[in-house]
């Protein structure tokens, strides 16, 4: 049977888009542009970075795009001065809470974090910074783990549960103090649950995880070799 | 007792100020050099992983960045166990002789010309890079030019003029292409007359700094510098050699891991530098002095031709160790000289452009030290990690510090010259910060840098009350 058609608008266009889809699939399929930092495609949104804030007429506050589901004659707008000034926020607020210091970074220039904060113009930051002392796990033979560059995705959780299906991550602690923890809390190269297969790398925007051994700026992330797998296997979220 | 505070020593590479101590006739009593901050990378990279040393340590400074990632790339090898391939040895050596093209073009033309060439009493308002361009067109010019052909061919091989990351632990990131080589070379002859042009000029002017030679430390130290096993100056590789004051080699081919059984480091009050020392002479005798002239006095030849007998001349007009800190400069052009002798050499050499260019491996040696010879001296790394490859311990011992001690002493000289408690004046204050430039001392590297600012002179009675004071 097939799905039921819902009209909604995006941006003031007309748009019939599948019932179950979410705001961000609907525009995605339409070819409209909405910022994203911790959704990645065919693994299950989770609203972590509110990057992909939107605006839904007749409602004051701002949803997500990512796990709102559309509705019948919703109507949406993907960019506005407000929008653009909560998802600078949104960015800013993760830039200060670790060490993000992208000149010594095995990431830089090809990470995620950086690019948005380049495309929504964050030139400054407002608020002050954390510092907190994080630490570095480097015990995996190949991968390392730097929670200083951590945004708390949790892609790598995702990743690794619903593709890998390893479940090597997860997420302990609540708030300010949430840290991404291997295999209940031990260190990742006592993981055995680990596959060693690196889609957790990959997948992070950041170079919060990494391989071993790239010196500055080394470190590209092939997520195409994760989307593509997921598209390959028609996995279905 | 009266107190003089220079604060901040301009044109120099980072912060210091100096105190004067005068006794009640006015007469000089002490003097200290303090470097007034602190870094504290050796501390904050404890946790890091060893493979991001070079691109942290890099940040020390970026007036030289690249002897950091070349020091510290060498100590990642160690750590690694790695031979690196031969083209990428030479791709280290041509970008670093090619930085010390560029910073000692920066410290001679740019930092210390204006009291060279305007003279140590002209006025400070004109008394800068400026004045020079107003004074001598064609010298800074000259200098611009060989400043920009350093920068250029680092640039031609990083990617990047400052911070690059293509040095990286394992030899380097990228090959060199045939055209980027072609371009180097196609600029190198007329850097090359640059540089025979200036040490000619600076030869002709000597008279004129007979009484700076004496008094800007002239006295006897040991000197330490790179060599290779036959005694030729090395800047990238090599082993230590330390020769004392009379002439004597008194230690040689001291590998970069032994450092530590002949370089003490000793902290100083008021001072965030550690002065290190040569140990079996031990705290503060044991003073030596690194950089260009001692490795001028530590090489028994450079080991190309224009700069052998360039130092031929050299030692033939001061002797088999030259003393004074004021031929710092002459050394400089020396090897201004010799830099892009080598650079020549490596371009036309026919492995310059191999594509094997990176080792990898992982930690196979819990601790590694890497030596090289920057601009400003002897450079040390040195890393402890665990298994993992976490770094557990740094120590950097950088160029300056070496000369800590020797600066101390030279700036005692200077004002045990010039000064005259009664009245001060503003040729006096600069006598006493151009021995400092003379060092061409990189605080940045050795503590922190804020930029250059005005130097201020005061003389104070001992209740604080403000007797005379000078600035620029």
């Amino acid at each position: 049977m097939a799905q039921k058609k819902l009209s909604i608008r995006i941006d003031g266009q007309l748009i019939s888009a599948e019932e179950g889809q979410t705001i961000l699939q609907a525009a995605k399929a339409n070819g409209k542009y909405i910022p994203t930092l911790c959704a990645l495609d065919g693994l299950t949104p989770v609203g972590a970075c509110r990057v992909c804030l939107v605006e839904v007429s007749g409602v004051d506050r701002l949803f997500p795009a990512c796990t709102t589901p559309i509705q019948e004659g919703m109507s949406v707008t993907t960019n506005s001065p407000r929008l653009t000034r909560y998802r600078r926020m949104s960015v800013e607020l993760l830039l200060v809470e670790r060490n993000h210091t992208c000149a010594v970074c095995v990431s830089n220039g090809h990470c995620e974090l950086q690019s948005m904060a380049t495309a929504l113009g964050v030139n400054t930051v407002g608020f002050a910074y954390n510092y907190p002392k994080l630490s570095v796990d480097m015990s995996h033979p190949r991968f390392v783990l730097d929670h200083n560059r951590c945004i708390l995705c949790t892609r790598c959780v995702r990743v690794c549960a619903e593709l890998e299906g390893a479940h090597v991550w997860d997420v302990t602690s609540r708030g300010i103090h949430a840290r991404i923890v291997s295999e209940l809390n031990e260190k990742w190269g006592q993981a055995t649950s680990c596959t060693n297969c690196g889609k957790c790398v990959q997948a992070c925007p950041t170079g919060a995880l990494a391989e071993k051994g790239w010196a500055v700026e080394e470190m590209v992330k092939k997520i195409g070799t994760v989307t593509s797998l997921v598209h390959r296997r028609g996995v279905q979220v | 007792m009266k107190r003089i505070t220079i604060e901040p020593v301009s044109r120099i590479e980072g912060h210091a100020k100096i105190t004067i101590q005068l006794d009640d006739q006015g007469h000089v009593a002490g003097t200290e050099f303090h470097v007034t901050q602190v870094r504290g990378f050796e501390k904050f990279t404890e946790g890091r992983p060893y493979y991001e040393m070079p691109g942290i340590t890099a940040r020390i400074c970026g007036i030289c960045p690249i002897s950091h990632l070349l020091a510290a790339s060498k100590a990642c090898d160690a750590i690694m166990a790695v031979r690196i391939p031969p083209a990428a040895r030479k791709l280290r050596e041509l970008v670093h002789c090619a930085q010390i093209v560029q910073s000692h073009a920066l410290s001679f033309f740019y930092l210390s010309a204006p009291d060279l060439l305007l003279g140590m009493n002209s006025d400070p308002a004109t008394r800068n890079v400026l004045g020079v361009i107003a004074e001598h067109p064609e010298l800074a010019r000259d200098g611009i030019e060989l400043r920009k052909f350093g920068l250029q061919v680092v640039e031609g091989l990083a990617h990047e003029r400052v911070h690059p990351s293509w040095i990286v632990p394992g030899g380097v990131a990228a090959p060199l292409g045939a055209q980027a080589r072609d371009h180097m070379l196609s600029e190198l002859q007329s850097a090359k007359a640059i540089a025979e042009r200036s040490i000619r000029f600076f030869k002709g002017a000597l008279d004129n700094y007979k009484e700076e030679i004496s008094v800007f430390g002239a006295f006897p130290t040991m000197y330490a510098g790179l060599v290779d096993a036959k005694g030729n100056l090395q800047l990238y590789d090599g082993s230590l050699r330390f020769r004392s004051a009379s002439g004597e080699i008194v230690e040689d081919q001291v590998a970069p891991e032994d450092y530590k059984q002949w370089i003490g480091e000793a902290s100083l009050r008021e001072s965030y530098l550690k002065a290190p020392y040569f140990m079996p002479q031990g705290f503060p005798g044991g003073v030596y002095r690194v950089g260009p002239l001692g490795r001028m006095n530590a090489a028994d030849r450079c080991g190309t031709p224009a700069a052998d007998a360039e130092f031929r001349e050299f030692h033939e007009r001061f002797g088999v160790v030259a003393h004074s800190s004021f031929l710092y400069h002459y050394a400089r052009l020396i090897e201004i000289v010799y830099a892009l002798e080598r650079i020549e050499a490596l371009l036309h050499d026919p492995q310059i452009l191999d594509t094997h260019v990176r080792a990898t491996a992982a930690v196979n040696a819990l601790e590694g030290v890497g030596m090289i010879e920057a601009p400003r001296g002897t450079l040390i790394h040195h890393y402890k990690v665990n298994e993992e490859g976490a770094i557990t311990w740094a120590n950097l011992v950088v160029a300056t510090g070496h000369n800590n001690l020797a600066i101390g002493r030279s700036v005692q000289q200077v004002a045990e010259h010039y000064i005259d408690g009664t009245k001060l004046n503003e040729g006096m204050l600069n006598h006493v910060s151009a021995v400092v430039r003379a060092y061409d001392p990189c605080l940045s590297c050795s503590t922190h840098a804020d930029g250059s600012l005005a130097m201020r002179i005061r003389l104070v009675d001992p209740e604080g009350k403000l007797l005379d004071e000078v600035a620029n």
